[in-house]
């Protein structure tokens, strides 16, 4: 206990590659101070920047209290059954499912690429360049380039939701690679072993619960996006569902029910994950 | 006994896979998702984008009206996520384990973050659109919402790393509750914070083309119109235009973080 405490209070003096921060307090302070400004101004000046049309905040302010009233206290379905609404939210589980997991498949192997000690500097380079221009597009405007060339359906979903997971994960896994102890990769190396060797019986043993709980995170993550998939790029579950009880049907009680059926998934997921997170990583946020 | 162990492993590692792939299987054909038919649908999906995204001239003169938008909305993701910070800030505080005010403020606290967190912004700007309408408040609103739920519970967590000692050493010495926060948790955990607003921001950026699909606002609608209008060299030219904006936001705070953290 005392061991640790110590420890912990000389890595907070350290920068995150190890080195001390000799850094004096001043420049810290002046860059945080000078964020923080140019942050609130930017924000005061966003205000201006709005397009207003349409917007009559004195009826949208009660409206919405009470839009959120009759959700939120009277949920109840209307356009489908219980059974119907149970297997729209399978069918995003399962939307999320896939991406997950494939995601993390194909991650796993663009990892070993991206891992600075297995592999060469302009392969990890390279796969680390690709994987941020994947991220920098957003996810629904992946779905939605594929829903052309696909045509729409769970097929152009899934590989949408792939790109991101992909690029999520490999950053992810790649770091948990380049953290096993390079002693063990050295000893197996020394003796003759081949590359796919060093992976199988060095990386994957000490960093299989590390990648799992990664992946399992990233299933929460997909889960919502699953929801987003299905509202705005029509890809069915439970996020379509939505789009149309709210915009179609304009039936509040029927989004109240589905949010609350997506709040409940939502929820159990994240129990889930903290109690992973707890186990094997404590002590640090992720996102 | 080592033997036992690794044999046990092997027996939970193998069960842990054909569970899997049982999932997978489940998940596949609940979906109707078709794996050889969408692996063959990659390479024709690269050749159309290959033969339809380009820019063309005529596209470039769309450009000032889409930088427009992008600004909109760079302006209205910095807005959201600033402003739901600093009601974070707020939630954090009562309820963090090392500041809190009391248990009932603190499970408060925590409700309203996980509520407003596990809501999906979908259904924020669904549930805004029908009472706010096409415009940019809606999306604000939604980011904002979703932001809230995130920040506070990295603030709390980032509160509760960063100070229980110098909280107990503050009160220790009769400092009152606001002399606490001011010149101990708050300049303690302000860089860690303030990692968090901007990670938060890139995050919106993408969320907010999303948003703006559903919600008609900036880009994202400009791209969902030149997109059902069939389009193509607009849409590479939005496209690329969000890449490049998210991509100059993320150096710009992976640069900042690199000297406050």
């Amino acid at each position: 206990m005392e061991m640790n405490q110590v420890t912990t209070s000389i890595k907070m003096r350290r920068k995150r590659n190890g080195q001390i921060n000799i850094k004096s307090g001043n420049k810290i302070d002046l860059v945080v101070k000078s964020t923080i400004w140019i942050l609130s101004l930017l924000t005061i000046l966003a205000f201006f920047f709005f397009n207003y049309s349409g917007l009559q905040l004195e009826r949208a302010i009660p409206e919405t209290w009470h839009n959120l009233r009759v959700m939120f206290l009277e949920p109840a379905l209307n356009h489908f059954s219980w059974q119907e609404a149970a297997y729209q939210i399978g069918v995003t589980l399962g939307l999320g499912i896939l991406a997950t997991v494939f995601g993390a498949i194909i991650a796993f192997f663009l990892a070993l690429m991206a891992a600075e000690n297995l592999s060469k500097p302009w392969i990890s380079k390279t796969v680390r360049i690709f994987v941020a221009f994947v991220r920098a597009v957003p996810t629904v405007l992946w779905v939605l380039i594929f829903a052309i060339a696909a045509g729409l359906g769970s097929e152009a979903a899934v590989l949408g939701m792939l790109f991101h997971s992909v690029a999520y994960l490999v950053k992810a896994f790649s770091e948990a690679f380049e953290e096993v102890d390079a002693g063990i990769l050295e000893a197996l190396r020394a003796s003759g072993s081949k590359w796919w060797h060093v992976i199988v019986h060095g990386i994957l043993p000490s960093t299989f619960t590390y990648l799992l709980s990664w992946t399992f995170l990233r299933f929460e993550i997909n889960f919502s996006v699953a929801v987003a998939m299905g509202a705005a790029a029509g890809a069915g579950g439970i996020g379509f569902e939505l789009f149309m009880a709210s915009g179609f049907y304009f039936d509040l009680r029927e989004v109240g029910f589905i949010t609350y059926a997506i709040l409940l998934i939502a929820i159990i997921l994240e129990i889930m994950s903290t109690r992973l997170k707890n186990r094997y990583f404590p002590g640090q946020v992720t996102s | 006994m080592d033997e036992q162990k690794m044999r046990k492993g092997k027996w939970q590692a193998t069960i842990f896979l054909l569970l899997i792939i049982l999932m997978t299987y489940f998940a596949s054909s609940i979906t109707q998702f078709n794996l050889l038919e969408s692996i063959t649908t990659i390479p024709q999906a690269i050749g159309w984008m290959v033969a339809n995204l380009f820019i063309t001239s005529e596209a470039i003169t769309k450009l000032p009206g889409i930088v427009e938008k992008l600004t909109e909305t760079i302006f209205m993701s910095i807005a959201a996520t600033t402003l739901a910070a600093v009601l974070s800030i707020a939630l954090a505080l009562l309820g963090s384990k090392t500041t809190k005010v009391n248990n009932f403020f603190s499970v408060l606290a925590r409700f309203i973050a996980s509520f407003s967190r596990n809501i999906p912004v979908v259904a924020w700007s669904l549930i805004l659109l029908i009472s706010f309408g096409q415009n940019s408040v809606t999306g604000f609103l939604a980011l904002f919402v979703g932001t809230l739920g995130f920040l506070t519970r990295a603030f709390i967590e980032t509160i509760d790393e960063a100070s229980s000692s110098s909280v107990e050493a503050l009160s220790a010495t009769g400092a009152t509750y606001f002399h606490i926060v001011n010149n101990a948790v708050i300049p303690q955990s302000l860089p860690q914070m303030l990692s968090w607003i901007l990670f938060m921001i890139e995050t919106n950026i993408r969320s907010a083309t999303l948003v703006g699909i559903l919600t008609g606002t900036g880009i994202g609608y400009m791209f969902d119109i030149y997109y059902k209008n069939l389009n193509y060299d607009v849409v590479a030219l939005i496209t690329l235009s969000i890449v490049i904006a998210v991509i100059i936001i993320e150096l710009l705070s992976n640069k900042i973080r690199k000297v406050i953290l």
